[in-house]
């Protein structure tokens, strides 16, 4: 039952993009293609998932018993920068289609700051083991929806007709302010 | 090869036309987070400069060293050390600003502004322009923080810089310290940018074409109609 709480609140209450703000980046720059918001989402949550993992053992097993904890910010930028990169080689190794389809947005994913929050978060919370994985599936899952709502309400937005200024990233953001007002009323869900 | 810029337009581009925010669009989750009140604007984009500034010195001075293959992963473990400086310091000296920030402060190593400088300038530039182009974007970052952080602060709680300036009778917004504000407002900010970035273009379009018709020379006009 934690856990399922772990994951909700992760995935709708406290969406990383519509609330916490992180990787607002790929949120504007990738939401304007549904085929590609759903890669990019897909790439994301598998990687915020090792990274759950890998920063979870990294902190608890390393950092903490060393009282290294002072290294934190650079040793997890590190540590996920060359867990991607491991993981799109062997990608690219295993299976081509799979690399095809996330293959692009994985480098892009190394400096997204919801990956990096997500280790930060996950260690200043002191989740468990089990419960820091869910709420990497969570967040992960939370950023793919939004994505794929952003990036359906784009392609309808091309067709309208938007006052000169505020084309491109004016009306995107107001489209942003717009859900997160929506999600808001899931604030009560817990 | 490019004009080089003087060193006072190095300083200034920075903080207007290419502002990182309002112009480039980079660096907005920081921006967006941590702008409910001015205050928090203030310190966020001093300690991003501050990362920059160092960062830029030190990587404009090894620029020579560093090999290209492996130059993005030092540039991130060189920004990591500054920003754990800041962290640190801001722990130990401002331990409420510090709880305000969040993990906005250790996800400055993150920020695609710093990173974009590094390898846009401070690597191909020495110490001197690098210092110079770092302040000006630093600023830029920081004025833009505190305008996003000011509007907010004054309609979502009646104050500026914690002092109360709106009068008790009028309703605090309460949306503009929400998350959705931050979007609203930003996005309102860069519609205004682009409003009058858009009435200086027809306006220099408009003098050519009063120019040409002075000298007489209407040909020109159409040609300009063309492209």
């Amino acid at each position: 039952m934690e856990l399922f709480v772990i994951f909700i609140s992760a995935a709708l209450v406290n969406n990383f993009v519509l609330a916490y703000f992180l990787g607002i980046c790929p949120f504007v720059g990738v939401s304007n293609k549904l085929s590609s918001a759903i890669s990019m989402g897909m790439a994301t949550t598998f990687v915020m998932t090792l990274t759950a993992i890998v920063s979870w053992l990294l902190y608890n097993l390393i950092l903490i018993p060393y009282n290294l904890d002072f290294l934190q910010i650079p040793s997890f930028i590190l540590v996920i920068a060359s867990l991607v990169q491991f993981v799109e080689m062997v990608i690219k190794k295993v299976s081509q289609p799979l690399y095809r389809a996330l293959g692009i947005f994985l480098p892009l994913i190394t400096t997204n700051c919801a990956i990096l929050g997500l280790a930060l978060f996950g260690s200043m919370r002191e989740y468990s083991f089990a419960e820091n994985i869910i709420f990497g599936l969570g967040a992960g899952a939370g950023f793919t929806l939004a994505l794929v709502i952003m990036a359906g309400i784009r392609e309808e937005l091309d067709l309208a007709d938007v006052p000169k200024p505020f084309r491109g990233a004016p009306i995107t953001l107001i489209v942003a302010g717009i859900l997160a007002l929506a999600f808001m009323g899931f604030a009560g869900m817990i | 090869m490019k004009k080089q810029l003087s060193s006072w337009q190095e300083f200034t581009k920075g903080i207007w036309k290419n502002n990182p925010i309002m112009v480039q669009l980079l660096g907005l989750c920081p921006t967006l987070a941590v702008t409910v009140s001015a205050i928090n604007g203030l310190a966020m984009g001093l300690a991003a400069t501050f990362v920059l500034i160092m960062s830029s010195l030190l990587i404009s001075s090894i620029r020579k060293i560093i090999p290209g293959q492996v130059r993005i992963a030092s540039f991130i473990v060189i920004i990591a050390t500054f920003v754990t400086i800041v962290d640190l310091v801001m722990k130990a000296k401002f331990p409420a600003l510090s709880k305000a920030l969040g993990p906005f402060i250790p996800l400055i190593v993150v920020n695609c502004v710093i990173l974009g400088r590094q390898e846009a300038f401070a690597s191909k530039n020495n110490p001197g322009r690098a210092f110079l182009d770092a302040i000006g974007m630093g600023s830029g970052f920081t004025l833009s923080l505190i305008v996003l952080g000011t509007i907010r602060e004054i309609i979502g709680s009646r104050s500026f810089f914690g002092i109360k300036v709106l009068p008790e009778g009028f309703e605090p917004w309460l949306i503009m310290i929400l998350p959705a504000g931050a979007f609203l407002t930003l996005g309102l900010l860069l519609a205004l940018v682009n409003y009058y970035s858009i009435r200086k273009e027809r306006e220099e379009h408009e003098s050519i074409i009063a120019h040409y018709k002075r000298v007489g020379r209407e040909e020109l006009i159409e040609e300009l109609k063309v492209n």
